[in-house]
């Protein structure tokens, strides 16, 4: 456990130096909140204030993106030598790529209270008590945290950083086919089928419905299965795919 | 167990899909020795470092280092040794004191135990100072030279006091000074009792530095001894020509350890006895026409290098 401590705390430095990758993972929410709210709100009928129905997607979004640059990490620590140096030191993949996740849950979690606050001042107004925003905050957390690992097991997959990054397109467009923008019964019937199931769907809806304090119904649970589903089987994958990269 | 070899390897072989690495390769270093891996590039000296620094499991056959046996007591050896790779094993985006106590938290003593984040400061601190690097403790490893990047490397594998410590091509890409100052820090090493298994292709550096050194061919180990051993093991001079033509100069050069094409000059191997010296000029040129000048000098490490890692069945050049 300390060992991922210590990998967490230098994944926590190496972020913040990343001077670059953090204005982009800080800006993006910011910009796309006010992209979508000011310049396609106005045309988008979602029966309540567009800010409230669009703050969970714009979230869930830059979740993805934040979280998708553990893949970049996870292969420039793979170029260099420096893996080879802890495990010499018997440090194992786990607490490696730990660390690179929860740097980006910590990471993530500055852009979400941005995101909040900046919605806060144009017009977001939830209605949840304090068992509702935990339970949300909960859900996005678990939502990072697997997408962060996931990511990480991407970066053991790829060979370059640049490959990692098409892993950041990926993850940034999933929110689009769901109910993250606009109502998904707007869309043509063979995409409503994919997007009414997929994960990202579920998570969004849960959310929404905690942050509005409305009933959520098994949509809650369904969201947390498929986040700790993704977690689980990406710390499985990305064990192997570890000791492979670096036998 | 103290009074073990350093290292002990026995019939090691490594095989990467199709490529035989490592066919069977025997090593003994006594401790505190300073002991050299040269050989060519594709040598397998990575492959063979690797595997006694428990990064990489060979196929075949046995190692202890430390006395610790490789297989079945991995954390012990690891506890007992450190490896400087041919990449420098650093965070750029860290500085040097940051990367020097990340890894110090991250050993372990000997027996296990865990070090403290004030005992990790205090150790940071002096392999700083010890590496000459204090000044630039705070620095980015990123605004660092390759020389200091080297140093800094090399404290980082000395947190935890290794008992034996591997360096894999340690002075590739270096400038001179930097390589002198990695020589005097691998000779300060040694004088404290540390066991140092080192890879180079240089042989300047292998005769400097080495007690032993053991030549790696294409897998195999195809000399040891010390640097004297070698060169008399090969012989002891090495007879220049200068020949008159270019036609001379290609119908012999596959038979020279030594050749300069700008001149005309090829270099063989021999005792440096007139008989000898007599009966070679005759079988390079026994018609008298080609060979237009000669001198004898001492061989070096190198005629011996090339002598001992020539392609087995070299054809002769045609053209």
């Amino acid at each position: 456990m300390s060992d991922t401590l210590i990998m967490t705390g230098r994944s926590v430095r190496l972020s913040r130096r990343n001077v670059d990758a953090l204005i982009m993972a800080m800006a993006l929410p910011v910009m796309l909140l006010l992209i979508f709210v000011y310049f396609f709100g106005g045309a988008i009928n979602t029966g309540t204030e567009y800010v409230t129905y669009v703050v969970p997607g714009v979230l869930l979004l830059c979740a993805g993106f934040g979280s998708a640059s553990t893949a970049v990490a996870v292969t420039e620590d793979l170029k260099g030598g420096v893996i080879d140096r802890f495990r010499s030191l018997d440090i194992g993949g786990t607490p490696i790529l730990a660390g690179h996740v929860l740097a980006s849950t910590a990471r993530n979690l500055i852009a979400t209270a941005l995101v909040f606050a900046l919605a806060f001042a144009i017009g977001f107004r939830p209605s949840a008590g304090p068992g509702g925003w935990l339970a949300a905050i909960g859900l996005l957390v678990a939502y990072i945290a697997a997408l962060s690992w996931l990511s990480a097991t991407v970066g053991l997959l790829v060979k370059s950083p640049e490959a990692a990054g098409g892993f950041t397109f990926f993850v940034s467009f999933l929110p689009y086919p769901s109910s993250a923008f606009v109502p998904t019964d707007t869309m043509p019937s063979w995409l409503q089928g994919f997007a009414a199931h997929q994960p990202v769907t579920h998570v969004i809806e849960a959310v929404r419905g905690l942050l509005l304090g409305q009933p959520v119904g098994s949509t809650g649970w369904v969201a947390l299965a498929w986040c700790t589903g993704i977690l689980a089987a990406s710390v499985a994958a990305s064990g192997a795919l570890f000791k492979r990269r670096t036998a | 167990m103290p009074d073990a070899p350093a290292i002990e390897a026995t019939g090691l072989r490594k095989t990467y899909g199709k490529v035989e690495v490592l066919r069977g390769l025997d090593l003994a270093v006594p401790r505190g020795t300073v002991h050299a891996l040269l050989g060519p590039n594709g040598a397998g000296k990575t492959t063979t470092v690797r595997i006694l620094a428990t990064l990489t499991e060979a196929d075949a056959g046995s190692a202890r280092v430390a006395g610790h046996d490789l297989r079945t007591e991995r954390a012990r050896a690891r506890r007992a040794i450190s490896l400087t790779g041919q990449f420098a094993a650093l965070d750029e985006m860290q500085t040097g004191a940051e990367n020097l106590r990340m890894m110090a938290r991250l050993t372990r003593t000997h027996g296990g135990a865990r070090t403290s984040r004030a005992a990790a400061r205090t150790r940071a601190a002096e392999l700083l100072d010890r590496f000459d690097l204090a000044d630039a403790a705070d620095r980015l490893v990123r605004t660092y030279s390759g020389g200091m990047r080297r140093r800094l490397d090399l404290a980082a594998s000395l947190v935890g006091q290794p008992e034996v410590i591997f360096l894999d091509e340690p002075t590739a890409g270096l400038d001179p000074r930097s390589r002198q100052e990695l020589w005097s820090v691998v000779r300060e090493l040694s004088a404290r009792g540390t066991t140092v298994f080192l890879t180079t292709q240089y042989l300047e550096e292998a005769d400097r530095l080495a007690d032993r050194i053991a030549v790696l061919h294409g897998g195999e180990l195809v000399a040891e001894g010390t640097s004297e051993e070698l060169k008399r093991r090969v012989a002891g001079q090495r007879l220049d020509v200068v020949l008159t033509d270019p036609a001379a100069y290609l119908r012999l050069v596959s038979q020279a350890v030594y050749s300069e094409p700008e001149t005309r000059t090829l270099g063989f191997l021999t005792d440096g006895g007139a008989p000898q010296v007599r009966a070679l000029l005759d079988a390079l040129d026994p018609d008298g026409t080609v060979i237009e000048r000669f001198s004898l000098h001492t061989a070096t490490l190198d005629d011996v290098f090339l002598t001992l890692t020539k392609p087995a069945h070299q054809e002769p050049s045609h053209v």
